[in-house]
């Protein structure tokens, strides 16, 4: 087992210098200077550019601009925004827990609704429950995430007036940040009608931000599912005369999870890549939205530190999801 | 009162082509205590009638009978949930591949206790001192540290013991064998096969053992049924089937034994089991019989009680008179013509 994290973590080195080196160069290929475009539309003073560009070491080479960047950041230095000054971490991790709260929502979303109607349209082999269930999964999966939103947006926040349109919380209320998360602090708080204005926020950029995973997991249950309903250990629990919901949930689920475990170790990078576009969409303050701000700002220090320290999270998170599951199959956690 | 009572059973799967009859009209009578041999080459229908007794037929198998009861009880009309109290407790199969007839995410004590609990209604603790005196009786040595290995840790041998153990775990009337050596070493399948007769005669219970192997039978079985294409071709005690096999179908199995063979080259039987497309109008193994003769072409034999058994033939071997019919009913086998 320790051995099995060690070779993963190990994994980790060569994939941070990859994401450094993706970051920092895909940025300098879009066109606009950042002094420039940080000066707006009146332009800037050839000398004071110059000045302004020795500031930022863009006169450097970029090779040489890349070995004082990788420098930086090994020494835990990710560099200050060029728009507010504030440094990239204390920033990231400002807004990081709204990204964090709309992103588990939306696991959980597509868990809670994905798991079951994958078991079910299994069990139900061939009925109209298992053709419909992989009918909408599959448009799920390739709905446009923009569009889905800006149609739920239509529907429920503009026809029906249902759901706020867009944001975290009404305006109305000042909730402290002790946690970060809304849903946490409003409950500490001493206004309880916060929360609920919280969760109506939430509601539309967790069905939107879910929609895929859930398609997927929907999936991958059932096809996982159908294949161990198959298998001879299943036959030995309807020999031994144990009840059918038993079988199901005991003995076919506890194996067809291992395959569904993996999906949705992979669902997570999805989660944060559908994460820019639903907070973009539902002016989430999180770090999606304000990685989209800096691509527009040609803010690179933001974009390389908000890239990398992304690419860390989902390789974290994907570790946890590979040492969860040595946990729910024996058959990897005894082989060395 | 037998303990199986099976009349007129069939087991139809509906396929793209049509429908697959895998039994074909099987019936059997098991007295207590009683070991029975069910042999047959594969597809021969002889796993599906055991399966159908055991309420294991998948979907969308259809199980008929005229009767089909176990202990004096008819299990065509009671409840699911009745059904399940019988399965696993009083009648109990074990399979033909242990290691993935066992539950890989679940350790050995687990899936042993499980029966345990459900049949038994015993706690926890009761369960496990039960399942480490049964892996103890069904030969695992140290068997207190086995209740937490999970199947994969073990080797076939020990998984198929493993599974011996769960099937007796509630004292079964009767245990259903289903060729449970094929997937063993040969050094394990004598070992298995000991154990499995050693258990029946401790216990008295009805032993069905299913397998393809003629010399299995012989070692273990006091009465023999002949399974081909889903019909019993011959059902006879197993001393009466060696001896004098009555069936030419029955013959030709024991003469491909290597262990029976006269020295030269060992017999074989031409062709195939029939399928679905080429199911013979007449006698299920006419196309494939030595003695095949127009008439056995054209018309099905029924079963008959023939020499303290029954037989589906028109010819049985041991008929004084078969030659002459034989000669009657213009023979096209090969034998016969000659």
């Amino acid at each position: 087992m320790l051995r099995f994290i060690l070779t993963r973590v190990s994994l980790i080195i060569p994939t941070f210098l990859g994401i450094t080196l993706l970051a920092f160069f895909l940025i300098r290929l879009v066109p606009g200077d950042p002094i420039e475009t940080l000066a707006g539309e009146r332009g800037i003073d050839p000398a004071r550019l110059e000045e302004l560009r020795k500031v930022y070491g863009f006169d450097q080479p970029i090779l040489v601009q890349y070995g004082i960047y990788l420098s930086r950041v090994l020494q835990g230095d990710l560099g200050k925004s060029m728009i507010t000054q504030e440094p990239v971490l204390s920033e990231f991790s400002a807004l990081f827990p709204a990204t964090i709260e709309l992103a588990t929502c939306a696991i959980l979303f597509a868990l809670l609704l994905g798991l079951p109607a994958g078991i079910i349209a299994a069990i139900k082999r061939n009925s109209i429950f298992d053709h419909g269930v992989m009918g909408i999964s599959l448009a799920g999966y390739s709905m446009p995430i923009f569009w889905w939103g800006l149609i739920l947006i239509l529907l429920f926040s503009v026809q029906f007036d249902l759901t706020p349109v867009s944001g975290r919380i009404d305006v109305l209320y000042y909730i402290e940040p002790i946690t970060g998360f809304l849903l946490i602090d409003t409950l500490l708080s001493d206004e309880p009608e916060a929360f609920w204005s919280a969760v109506r926020h939430l509601i539309l950029p967790t069905i939107v931000l879910g929609t895929v995973p859930l398609a997927v997991i929907a999936r991958m249950t059932r096809s996982a599912m159908l294949e161990v309903l198959g298998e001879d250990y299943i036959r030995t629990a309807k020999a031994k005369g144990l009840s059918r919901f038993r079988i199901v949930a005991l003995h076919a689920l506890r194996n067809a999870l291992i395959p569904v475990v993996t999906v949705i170790g992979l669902q997570i990078g999805v989660l944060f890549t559908g994460a820019i576009l639903t907070e973009t969409i539902f002016s989430w303050p999180g770090v999606g939205k304000w990685l989209i701000d800096a691509i527009f700002r040609r803010d690179y220090p933001v974009l390389q530190g908000g890239a990398l320290l992304l690419g860390v999270v989902v390789m974290s998170v994907n570790l946890l999801v590979d040492l969860a599951y040595g946990l729910i199959n024996p058959r990897i956690r005894h082989t060395r | 009162m037998a303990l199986v009572e099976i009349e007129n059973l069939s087991v139809e799967f509906p396929t793209q082509g049509g429908i697959m009859r895998a039994v074909d009209g099987v019936s059997l009578r098991l007295e207590e205590g009683e070991v029975l041999g069910v042999v047959g080459e594969s597809g021969s229908g002889k796993s599906v009638t055991m399966l159908a007794l055991m309420g294991l037929i998948p979907f969308p198998g259809r199980v008929r009978a005229d009767k089909l009861a176990f202990n004096g009880r008819d299990l065509l009309t009671i409840s699911d949930k009745e059904r399940r109290q019988i399965t696993g407790k009083d009648v109990a199969m074990i399979f033909q591949e242990p290691t993935t007839s066992l539950n890989p995410s679940f350790t050995v004590g687990f899936q042993l206790t499980e029966t345990l609990r459900l049949h038994e209604g015993m706690d926890r603790k009761a369960a496990e001192r039960r399942a480490v005196e049964l892996l103890g009786q069904v030969g695992i040595p140290s068997p207190e540290s086995r209740l937490s290995a999970y199947p994969h840790q073990m080797s076939g041998g020990m998984n198929q013991r493993v599974m011996i153990a769960m099937a007796i775990a509630c004292n079964p009337k009767l245990l259903i064998a289903d060729e449970p050596t094929t997937a063993l070493d040969v050094t394990i399948q004598a070992q298995i096969l000991d154990l499995l007769i050693s258990l029946q005669k401790e216990r008295n219970m009805g032993l069905v053992m299913i397998t393809h192997n003629m010399g299995v039978v012989a070692d273990t079985a006091q009465r023999v049924m002949v399974m081909y294409a889903g019909q019993i071709m011959e059902e006879r005690s197993a001393v009466d089937l060696f001896a004098s096999p009555q069936h030419p179908y029955t013959a030709a199995l024991l003469a491909a034994l290597p262990e029976r063979s006269e020295g030269g080259r060992l017999a074989t039987i031409p062709g195939v089991v029939p399928g679905l497309y080429d199911r013979p109008k007449g006698c299920l193994f006419s196309p494939r019989c030595a003695y095949a003769t127009e008439h056995s072409r054209n018309v099905r034999p029924d079963l008959r009680a023939w020499a303290g058994g029954h037989i589906r033939c028109h010819y049985p071997l041991g008929d004084p008179n078969r030659n002459a019919e034989i000669q009657h009913d213009h023979p096209v086998g090969t034998e016969a013509a000659s």
